[in-house]
């Protein structure tokens, strides 16, 4: 386990072949700095969701971008930056419309984000549009669910059973 | 090694999809094309078997989302079994359990087609 926070950098290409070698390295370094196999899961999934935005929604058609992935161990938690240079989106809007309603009318996308915020424990946007998007989420060693995870998907499990037909 | 591939079986007018590796962003798009493409067959009783699907993402989950209003008003279903726990995990987080049937074995999904049947008015 690292005393002191060990830094790791990956710079790829926006590009959805790209994802597995960034699920994979963060799935190594989650795993060699000891995290359990769920939180190396959880993690994973977590940075593709980041990184899936980014790939879809950062960088015009005909621009190519970067997407650049951060991590940072240390005996207490590992936090991954995921950092893009595109246009940027409204984080209240989409914090706003929550995952029920994407649900509610059977819409994809949105989703990303919700899990993002279940899968970490916590989960912080810094948009500057057209300059800098910056996802930095933090998963510690000795959490497990947290009131705020519980509470929302508490609520998620209630909407859904309304929903069925 | 594909990252992503998947295999078909037809039982009369049920259609079985084997799915395998990673479905992701960047693999959506196929698993998309063959459940558009056994839709417009006119074949709406699919059973989504997940034995040998390693990873879902939310691109993968949107992917159902985006075809199961079609397949259930033309009185068919999307059924899915024999998922790992780490994939049902991240259908349970998503509140999918409720929206969905999700069953442990592909015969205890067929099962429910058949039940469906025999319930349905003449």
């Amino acid at each position: 386990m690292p005393r002191k926070t060990e830094q790791f950098l990956l710079v790829t290409p926006s590009d959805s072949k790209n994802l597995v070698l960034i699920r994979d390295l963060v799935g190594k370094i989650a795993l060699r700095a000891g995290f359990p196999q769920d939180y190396v899961d959880k993690i994973q999934l977590a940075v593709d969701e980041a990184c899936t935005n980014v790939i879809r929604h950062a960088y015009p058609r005909n621009r190519r971008g970067d997407i650049t992935v951060r991590i940072g161990v240390d005996s207490r938690k590992l936090k991954v930056e995921v950092i893009d240079h595109g246009k940027g989106f409204d984080v209240q809007a989409v914090l706003a419309k929550d995952v029920n309603h994407r649900l509610n009318e059977l819409k994809r996308g949105g989703l990303g984000i919700y899990l993002m915020r279940m899968l970490m424990d916590e989960v912080r946007f810094d948009v500057k549009p057209g300059k800098e998007t910056r996802v930095e989420m933090v998963k510690y060693r000795d959490l497990r669910e947290t009131d705020e995870q519980k509470a929302l998907q508490k609520k998620l499990i209630e909407k859904s059973h309304t929903l069925r037909r | 090694m594909d990252q992503f591939s998947m295999q078909r079986k037809e039982m009369d007018d049920l259609t079985v999809l084997y799915i395998e590796g990673y479905l992701d962003a960047h693999t959506a798009h196929q698993f998309e094309e063959a459940l558009r493409k056994i839709i417009e067959e006119g074949r709406y009783k699919i059973v989504v078997n997940f034995s040998r699907l390693n990873y879902i993402s939310s691109a993968g989950l949107g992917v159902f989302m985006g075809v199961i209003e079609e397949v259930r008003s033309n009185g068919g279903d999307i059924k899915m079994c024999c998922l790992s726990d780490k994939v049902f995990r991240v259908f349970d987080l998503l509140g999918f359990p409720a929206l969905y049937d999700i069953v442990k074995t592909e015969d205890e999904a067929i099962q429910k087609f058949r039940d469906a049947q025999e319930k349905a008015p003449e």
